[in-house]
């Protein structure tokens, strides 16, 4: 395995009396497109909080780039870029002054940051709308420009919590598009998703966790051979069974 | 601290402000409808109003064979725009001047008649003339008394001589000072309380927007960005003091076109901006407490109320037709001070240096940054900025 970008190790996180996390370990590899799977509940989003800095695990230790994620938080957040679940922006914003202002969060200069501002509005399909306050988009244009938000600074390590949710096809396949760009360019992903057609068609590796732990780790052809099932969702169900989950 | 994070919040914030029809009515649309109504109701505008002069007469004449002050008191009289309101002594007519009851007094000296006697004696030998004056004491807080009465008076006192115009008469009019005023109109004491009124719904404001940025997710997207809590406070703080600001402009120049003009000087109008200013701060950390016990941004609106209506049923032109207890109470919000500050200010003429009018500063001062601290610190600890 080559150099590797984020280093989990026996990350451990509890919500009162519930284990979100148990004993996590994995790594992923510089440049590496790595699904992170599970049913709902399973710790994807607790997993993907910690490396964020936003929670604090209860033991284990997380690191990004070597920058151990509790420690140095200020050097982790500039490598790092989150499109989070839900569909984050302002509203009342344009989606060239949403972009303008994470920019300025990431005190990019005003060169760089209108030139990357053009290129990701023009990429994701949003070029046309750049002046419209983002309350007026569609659904999807509204998913889109958020994953633009996360990307305004071109961070190393993206991080994209369920990007495709509630999209429609074109849009959906425009996303795959981006997101196979970004680690054409050799950034670092980590995905999560519920599409397991997904996962399949952009991931390299996946983990798959359930309860807080790691249950399978590999390469999506790897897992489908080794554990002789048809497709993901076939092993998925298998490994996590067919009982509905809640949130946490 | 990083200007460029800062600017780019609290621009990010008045954006928010202008784009949101809610947000731009309760911030700016509602003070200013307020203040219209409040002072086309109670302020007098409109409508063509007799002009007249409401003066207050002290004789102290000793006539002789000549009345000369029933001479004058006839010519004012016969002007038809002057009420007269005679009164025995100086002081009761001071104390009535003060309170606005009437816009100038007249003191008639003991030698009044005598002069005129003199003048009617030898009216082409000034040499032998009793000179006198005649005392005149207007409204500081009267624009209108100030310039209008000294003439009228000029020409009544020509009359008395037997002067159609103003001549070399032996009695001057000796204008001894501009006493300042009380009370004025309705509109002149309510203003002052407005100015804090405005400044109040910031509080439901934070509120809002904290926990809006908190339910859809915003607040946690920019804790993932380098920007640090402190940097995002004082983007916070900077644009709510930009829109205290605009809304200070917004009401006085609403209170300015409804006839409110304070007769006082540059530095009491930036000493009115800056203890509004600083009065923000107090409703920013209101804002910020309520937005850490409210779960929703439905729950803030309601919950804003808590620290709204104290401050401003107790703190504002309402405060003053409450009961003496409940302005005992008012002593314990920042309101108070502020609108107590500007009263002194603006209805009294009371300078910026004057004791009272600092201490009001110094506790809308402490107070405030004391209330924004305390939201900060409860915020940061329930909720991560």
């Amino acid at each position: 395995m080559s150099e590797p970008a984020i280093e989990i190790q026996n990350l451990t996180k509890k919500f009162e009396d519930k284990t979100a996390l148990d004993n996590l370990n994995l790594e992923v590899s510089k440049g590496e497109l790595f699904g992170l799977l599970g049913p709902n509940g399973a710790g994807k989003t607790t997993t993907i909080n910690i490396l964020c800095g936003l929670v604090k695990p209860l033991c284990g230790t997380a690191k990004i780039y070597n920058h151990d994620v509790q420690k140095e938080t200020r050097q982790v957040k500039e490598l790092i870029g989150v499109c989070p679940q839900e569909t984050a922006i302002y509203p009342y914003l344009s989606g060239d002054e949403n972009l303008e202002l994470f920019g300025n969060l990431h005190c990019m200069n005003k060169k760089l940051l209108r030139e990357r501002s053009k290129l990701l509005l023009a990429t994701l399909g949003l070029k046309e709308d750049a002046k419209r306050v983002s309350a007026k988009y569609s659904g999807g244009m509204k998913r889109r420009l958020s994953l633009a938000l996360a990307l305004i600074h071109d961070p190393q390590v993206v991080f994209l919590d369920e990007p495709t949710v509630a999209m429609d096809p074109q849009s959906r396949h425009a996303v795959w598009d981006f997101i196979k760009n970004q680690k054409n360019q050799g950034k670092t992903v980590v995905l999560t998703t519920h599409y397991m057609d997904e996962a399949e068609e952009l991931c390299d590796r996946v983990g798959i966790i359930d309860h807080g732990k790691l249950i399978a780790e590999g390469s999506p052809k790897a897992l489908i051979a080794e554990r002789q099932v048809k497709n993901l969702e076939e092993l998925f169900i298998k490994l996590t069974g067919r009982n509905i989950r809640g949130e946490p | 601290m990083k200007l460029q994070r800062i600017a780019a919040l609290a621009k990010k914030e008045l954006k928010r402000t202008i784009r949101e029809p809610a947000v731009l009515f309760i911030i700016f649309l509602f003070p200013i409808v307020f203040v219209f109504a409040f002072g086309t109701s109670f302020g007098g505008v409109g409508g063509a109003q007799t002009v007249s002069y409401h003066i207050g007469v002290v004789n102290m004449d000793q006539a002789s064979n000549v009345n000369a002050s029933q001479i004058l008191v006839s010519a004012l009289v016969n002007t038809k725009i002057i009420n007269l309101d005679v009164y025995a002594s100086n002081a009761t007519a001071q104390s009535d001047l003060s309170q606005g009851n009437v816009q100038a007094v007249i003191v008639i000296p003991s030698d009044f008649s005598g002069s005129l006697a003199s003048y009617q004696a030898f009216s082409n030998e000034p040499s032998k003339w009793t000179n006198t004056s005649v005392q005149l004491y207007l409204d500081k807080g009267s624009l209108v008394a100030t310039q209008a009465v000294p003439p009228i008076i000029q020409q009544a006192l020509a009359s008395v001589a037997g002067q159609t115009r103003q001549l070399q008469i032996p009695f001057q009019i000796q204008t001894a000072s501009l006493v300042e005023t009380k009370v004025t109109s309705t509109l002149d004491y309510i203003a002052p309380g407005m100015f804090t009124f405005a400044s109040i719904f910031l509080i439901m404001m934070v509120a809002q927007s904290f926990t809006t940025d908190r339910e859809n997710g915003m607040m946690k997207r920019i804790r993932i960005t380098p920007t640090t809590p402190s940097e995002f406070m004082a983007s916070q703080v900077i644009s709510y003091m930009c829109i205290a600001l605009i809304q200070a402009a917004l009401v006085f120049a609403m209170t300015y076109a409804l006839g409110f003009r304070p007769a006082v000087g540059a530095s009491s109008f930036s000493f009115a901006f800056v203890i509004v200013l600083t009065f923000s701060l107090s409703n920013v950390g209101f804002g910020l407490i309520t937005a850490t016990i409210s779960k929703s941004a439905s729950a803030a609106t309601g919950l804003s109320f808590l620290f709204v209506l104290p401050q401003l049923f107790l703190g504002t032109f309402v405060g003053a037709s409450l009961s003496s207890s409940a302005q005992v109470v008012g002593k314990f919000v920042p309101s108070y001070y502020v609108t107590n500050a500007l009263s002194s200010l603006f209805l009294r003429g009371t300078a910026i240096t004057t004791p009272a009018v600092l201490v009001d500063l110094a506790v809308v001062s402490i107070s405030c940054v004391a209330i924004l601290a305390a939201g900060i610190v409860l915020y940061a600890r329930y909720y991560k900025i």
